[in-house]
């Protein structure tokens, strides 16, 4: 088994892995590592890379180039059957002519274990995923909740070295899927599998993952942890995929001590924190949360926006104040409400107002991703 | 529809039943009569000719004799029933052989040619069934380029018969499951392939499994024609392996005995209506998985 990575072994390696159908290149010389007992996401919008990246290691699709280590050996040429992972797919594909019993220990069944210890290993697992009582009926019977249980007791009855999960909540009506998310991060924790889960949904992603991959046009973009990437984007793809974010874009005029002050040629001046290079143009971007609506008169003009609201809208606990800047510029506030309600019912659609911010809330993103990014990164 | 019975339906006598259209029966009566003259008429003609007694060449009395029916029983027409349903089933078999992998390749892997391959399996229809097991004649024939160059000579033989069978019957059986394979989630195999199930194993397991109804559809469809075939081995076995309906062909054209063909008949009916009797509690049995 290799063990880099600071220790922990190593259950998948991607290797320089590209995969095209016909002119379109689906991964594009994709790396990465995927430790033992992590749970990670594969995040992007769809047809990004992330589903193909999860049929290669599940076998269905063969990579053109790199290699996919599997536990530290090569896969490439191992057939599904012969692969310690195993899959949930998008939508269950439960076998709908067998019981929900015979459906989870169908993979016992195959690697010829004795019946009556089947049985009891697929009973175990549909208490692990908290489904009994329903062993004998057909999985048409059997809500969605129940057959997304059933299709993760069916995978992971053959205690797999890795657990690769294809959307497995989409098909979910969002109470459900809340409650399937906490019963995932539950379930992981509890058998120490690897999970490797493909998912659209960042908010999905950023609950439940030790780490998520950022994928965008068949490349890795950035792979850290949740806050990582929500708090320190590297990229505005990223950083736009994640949550909501406000881009600034100008010039540098001044870089020190991990310092920087950035000129947009609408006269805004952003000071943040990171290594910038003076004189060169730079994006960064602000996540709604950070802004601060001010009222009276403003000192400094340093991190100070005026703009003229264009809609206001209550979200429950938070208000979301949309307006535009000097220049054309977009720019969404969201504040709770709490103590504040007097400021924000002064705010009018059509009324000027002043936006502030920290010099912590500026990120300061790269224009694109430099090939290979994401692998290997501690 | 709803919102005009609404308007027309009177407040007072309102009803709360919910809505679903009720099918006007008489609309059904013109379809009633043509069944019953045309379809039951020949039937009770049949049934009346099997209880009539012979009397002479072309002539019969109408009553009850059932000794036509013990004639049937005879070791000879057991015989030949045996034959004929060993040979349905038989070639029954074999068009499963051949038209299995057929559908499973057209519904699984064809894309932009598929209805273009669909048509193809048709395209023999189109032609007068006599016409092509003439045609296969040419082919079976002792001088035939079959027998000439690959030694394969056939004709007028049981073989000859067997190929005619799945020849003429195989866009019969192949459309029913070219139907279920198109039904088929693919996914379900992948699935079971995840699962390790050798690639056999999976097509057995789940692909086969899957589409047994459509299987089971296509060999009765197949099957029972083959029963009471009579050109197929009219013309490919030269009269030397007879089905019953060759039998039964003999009995009235040539030995004018309407009684003893009708009875015949009717025998191969109640025989056949036996298979369709086990299909249709496989398939009631089938509906309850919801597959």
């Amino acid at each position: 088994m290799t063990s880099d990575a600071g220790g922990a072994s190593v259950d998948i390696e991607f290797r320089s892995v590209t995969k095209r159908f016909g002119d379109l290149t689906a991964v594009n010389q994709v790396s990465f590592q995927v430790l033992q007992g992590e749970f990670l996401s594969l995040l992007g919008p769809s047809g990004c890379g992330k589903t193909t990246s999860l049929r290669m290691i599940a076998g269905f699709e063969q990579p053109d180039e790199g290699q996919i280590l599997i536990g530290g050996v090569d896969s490439i040429g191992t057939p599904p059957y012969r692969r310690d992972v195993n899959t949930v797919f998008q939508q269950y594909a439960l076998f709908p002519h067998m019981t929900i019993l015979d459906n989870v220990a169908y993979g016992l069944k195959q690697k010829r274990v004795a019946k009556s210890e089947r049985y009891a290993r697929a009973r175990e697992a549909l208490e692990l995923v908290r489904l009994t009582g329903r062993e004998k009926h057909r999985p048409s019977m059997l809500s969605g909740g129940q057959q997304q249980r059933v299709a993760l007791a069916r995978a992971l009855v053959n205690r797999p070295r890795v657990l690769l999960l294809d959307e497995p909540l989409g098909a979910l009506d969002l109470k459900l899927r809340k409650e399937m998310q906490i019963e995932l991060t539950r379930i992981q924790q509890q058998v120490g599998i690897t999970f490797i889960y493909v998912t659209h949904d960042q908010g999905e992603a950023l609950a439940m993952s030790d780490r998520i991959a950022v994928m965008s046009d068949g490349v890795v973009e950035q792979l850290d942890t949740p806050a990582e990437i929500y708090d320190r984007p590297r990229t505005a793809f990223v950083a736009d995929f994640i949550g909501e974010m406000n881009f600034l874009e100008g010039d540098v005029t001044h870089a020190e001590d991990g310092e920087f002050d950035l000129d947009t040629r609408s006269g805004i001046v952003v000071r943040g924190r990171g290594e910038a290079t003076k004189g060169r143009p730079a994006r960064v971007g602000i996540r709604p949360a950070r802004l601060h609506v001010v009222t009276g008169s403003v000192d400094g003009a340093t991190n100070t926006a005026h703009a003229v609201v264009e809609t206001k809208m209550y979200l429950g606990d938070e208000v979301q104040i949309v307006a535009e800047l000097k220049g054309g510029t977009r720019f969404v506030i969201r504040e709770q409400r709490a103590g504040t309600d007097d400021l924000h019912d002064a705010i009018r659609p059509g009324e000027p107002i002043t936006i502030q911010w920290e010099p912590t809330a500026p990120v300061l993103l790269a224009d694109a991703p430099a090939p290979n990014e994401g692998g290997n990164d501690d | 529809m709803a919102a005009a019975e609404d308007v027309t339906g009177s407040d007072v006598g309102r009803t709360r039943r919910s809505f679903s259209p009720r099918y006007p029966a008489w609309l059904t009566s013109p379809s009633f009569v043509y069944y019953a003259i045309f379809f039951l008429g020949p039937l009770a003609i049949l049934v009346a000719f099997s209880l009539a007694t012979q009397t002479g060449f072309n002539a019969i009395t109408y009553g009850f004799d059932t000794s036509q029916f013990h004639l049937v029983t005879g070791s000879l027409y057991v015989k030949i029933f045996a034959r004929t349903l060993v040979m349905a089933g038989v070639g029954s078999l074999l068009t499963m052989i051949v038209g299995y992998p057929i559908a499973y390749w057209m519904a699984r892997y064809l894309t932009t040619y598929k209805m273009l391959a669909l048509l193809l399996v048709l395209v023999p229809f189109w032609t007068s069934f006599l016409i092509r097991t003439y045609a296969l004649k040419i082919i079976l024939d002792s001088h035939g380029y079959l027998a000439k160059y690959l030694g394969i000579n056939i004709m007028y033989t049981k073989y000859a018969v067997a190929v005619g069978l799945v020849y003429n019957y195989l866009p019969l059986f192949i459309i029913p499951v070219f139907a279920s394979l198109e039904r088929m989630d693919w996914s379900l195999v992948e699935a079971a392939t995840d699962l390790g199930a050798k690639p056999f194993n999976a097509f057995r397991e789940i692909t086969l499994r899957l589409t047994l109804p459509g299987v089971v559809t296509g060999a009765l469809l197949v099957f029972i024609p083959m029963s009471g075939e009579y050109i197929i081995p009219n013309i490919l076995s030269g009269g030397n392996y007879e089905f019953v309906g060759n039998v039964i062909g003999d009995q009235f054209v040539s030995a004018q005995n309407q009684p003893f063909g009708s009875a015949l008949s009717i025998s191969l009916m109640i025989a056949l209506s036996g298979f369709v009797a086990i299909y249709i509690l496989f398939a009631t049995k089938e509906e309850r998985f919801g597959a």
